[in-house]
């Protein structure tokens, strides 16, 4: 009989299913790993560091290139965090604009992640369905922002302007011809909210594709059901959090149970898996990108009716509009002093939680009165799901390290800071 | 809420009052202090009594306190701000500990209680050089392989102190001093109380 050796391998930091600059050391007794040992930091880029030589409000775009496939719930936990320290409350029609883009980035960064892990372990197909409807998401934010991912939209006190009265058009050029951009462009006619109804109004659709490719194939279902399994009590042992704990059968969502902006209006439910594996995990996704559907409808139907300011009135915090920033003394004075110094933040420290859709992603602020930041930690929830990797991995074979990664949803923006 | 919190407040007395330095209920969070030498056993207490029940940690944080306010500080230098998170009662706690000594921080591990801490406590130990008493695995986690220092203590400056290049003539990338000098676009300021307000001069 041959002997089986036991050898070390290096997964990475090249590997394309490595979702990023991972780099696995794995050991292995013949296809088994005995132990899985992630090298992090090759994306390392200093952010909190980077935060406290910059005002606070200059740090914004920073967390867009934390998580860049969630780009505005970064910014969603980073404002709500210096709107705690300052104890503002930001206008209605703002939080509904939040939590509408806060699901908007749910279902892009779901799609990612499904169709990303559909690629690693064989389901060519998929990515490209799902890269289709990013698209349109990402055209929703380019209206919005002007970007189309790394959009600085959310500002403390509020968002950064109102929803546009029109859509971005295609133009004809050598790759679309008049027939392809007149078809691409029917549904941007009218406005960001008439295009994202037009969005909901399709998206179910859409993911019950998805589930046709997926849900009973096969091979989807080798590759995953038993996978990766994660018991309730190590969910919390390794403090997990998003859909690596639902999972595992704990109904926990921070939209539910520490509602933040207007979520307790909101109607929705919360899937929760049962055994564990990265099947279910897979299952929990789906079913969120769906009750992230109807939020966005509900938004979209209050947002018609009420219009009304969209950041707070307080030149201190949020600067005065441009119109009267050129008419207005005062004004231009707020406005100078605001980009320059910046806004001084009273002393204190809060953590501000939101359900990211990889899970609970929190901003830490120390303020020592400054107008910088004193401490800015982020919390990543990648961070505490790849850190349990060596547990889940272990007696895996090591084609089922590749579904593993995929269904953590690793993204080595936010894991590296 | 306001009750809820004072509820823990409470909880939080009676079960570990004795140990606690210091307890502040500030917008809408709790945050106990504790001496370095009851730090494990209030992290024990914390997560198994049942009233308190904080079943997961969801952050460790490294901080360095020595330019607070811009000003010479008096207390003691590193501390650590973990936070935690309980399932069954839906509540948070800040715990804080720092470190007796500034020239070789130390505190004990908590990867014993929460699995969860041992990257964490890697990244404050990368980060701040806070060492943790037993860490099973206590490695640099976020720097490069073989990087000396820790980023994120105040007198480290931003632009480092070594830069990297590629070296034609050793055929290999070398290390040398950084070349580029530190340069703050906008100072940072600590205005007095009131400065600004009408009616305080």
């Amino acid at each position: 009989m041959a002997e089986i050796r036991n050898y070390t391998i290096n997964f990475g930091p090249q590997h394309p299913s490595a979702h990023g600059v991972l780099r696995l050391v794995l050991e292995l007794d013949g296809e088994v790993v005995e132990r899985a040992d992630p090298h992090i930091g090759l994306l390392h880029r200093g952010t909190e560091k980077l935060a406290e030589t910059r005002t606070w409000v200059q740090s914004v775009p920073y967390m867009d290139r934390l998580d860049y496939v969630s780009m505005m719930c970064n910014e969603h936990a980073y404002c709500m965090a210096i709107e705690r320290l300052l104890g503002i409350e930001v206008p209605e029609r703002a939080q509904y604009i939040r939590v509408m883009f806060d699901e908007i980035t749910r279902i892009l960064n779901h799609l990612l992640n499904i169709g990303t892990h559909a690629l690693d372990i064989g389901a060519m197909t998929m990515v490209l369905y799902t890269f289709r409807e990013r698209e349109d998401l990402m055209d929703a934010y380019e209206a919005v922002s002007g970007a189309r991912m790394h959009a600085a939209y959310y500002r403390p006190g509020g968002v950064y302007r109102d929803l546009p009265d029109r859509m971005p058009q295609y133009e004809v050029n050598r790759f679309k011809n008049e027939k392809t951009v007149r078809e691409l462009n029917e549904s941007r006619q009218g406005s960001l909210l008439d295009f994202l109804e037009d969005f909901t109004d399709r998206f179910p659709k859409y993911c019950d594709e998805y589930e046709t490719l997926l849900t009973d194939n096969r091979i989807w279902k080798q590759r995953t059901v038993g996978i990766g399994v994660v018991t309730p009590e190590q969910a919390l042992a390794w403090g997990f959090s998003g859909p690596m704990l639902r999972g595992s059968g704990i109904a926990w969502d921070l939209r539910k149970k520490q509602p933040y902006e207007v979520y307790d209006r909101m109607d929705f439910d919360i899937p929760i898996g049962k055994t564990g594996d990265c099947y279910d995990r897979y299952l929990c996704r789906m079913e969120e990108m769906r009750q992230s559907n109807r939020i966005i409808r509900q938004c979209i139907e209050w947002l018609r009716k009420n219009p009304g300011p969209v950041i707070v009135d307080n030149h201190k915090i949020a600067p005065p509009p441009r119109e009267k920033m050129k008419a207005n003394m005062e004004e231009l004075i707020h406005h100078f002093k605001l980009f320059t110094e910046g806004m001084h933040v009273p002393e204190g420290e809060v953590y501000a939680g939101v359900e990211h859709p990889k899970g609970e992603f929190g901003v830490y602020a120390v303020s020592d009165g400054a107008n910088k930041p004193y401490r800015l930690k982020l919390r990543a929830p990648g961070f505490a799901h790849l850190a349990a990797m060596d547990e889940i991995a272990r007696g895996h074979m090591i084609a089922d390290v590749v579904a593993i990664i995929g269904t953590m949803d690793v993204v080595f923006g936010e894991i590296d800071r | 809420m306001s009750a809820k919190l004072e509820r823990l407040a409470n909880c939080l007395q009676e079960i570990c009052g004795d140990a606690i330095v210091s307890l502040v209920t500030d917008r809408g969070e709790v945050t106990i202090t504790v001496a370095a030498a009851d730090y494990l056993r209030v992290a024990q207490q914390l997560r198994d009594e049942s009233v308190l029940r904080f079943e997961e940690l969801m952050d460790v944080s490294g901080l360095d306190y020595s330019a607070w306010k811009n000003s010479e500080w008096t207390g003691k230098r590193f501390a650590v701000s973990v936070h935690l998170l309980s399932v069954t009662h839906n509540w948070r706690v800040r715990l804080r500990c720092f470190a007796e000594d500034d020239t070789f921080p130390l505190l004990d591990s908590l990867v014993s209680v929460w699995p969860s801490a041992n990257w964490f406590e890697r990244e404050a130990f990368d980060l701040y050089g806070i060492m943790f008493d037993g860490h099973p695995d206590l490695r640099r986690i976020l720097t490069d392989y073989g990087f000396v220092g820790h980023p994120f203590r105040k007198d480290f400056p931003v632009s480092g102190h070594v830069e990297m290049r590629y070296d034609p003539e050793a055929g290999r990338v070398v290390y040398q001093p950084v070349t580029i000098a530190p340069r703050e676009n906008v100072p940072r300021i600590v205005r007095e109380e009131h400065y600004g307000d009408v009616g305080h001069g």
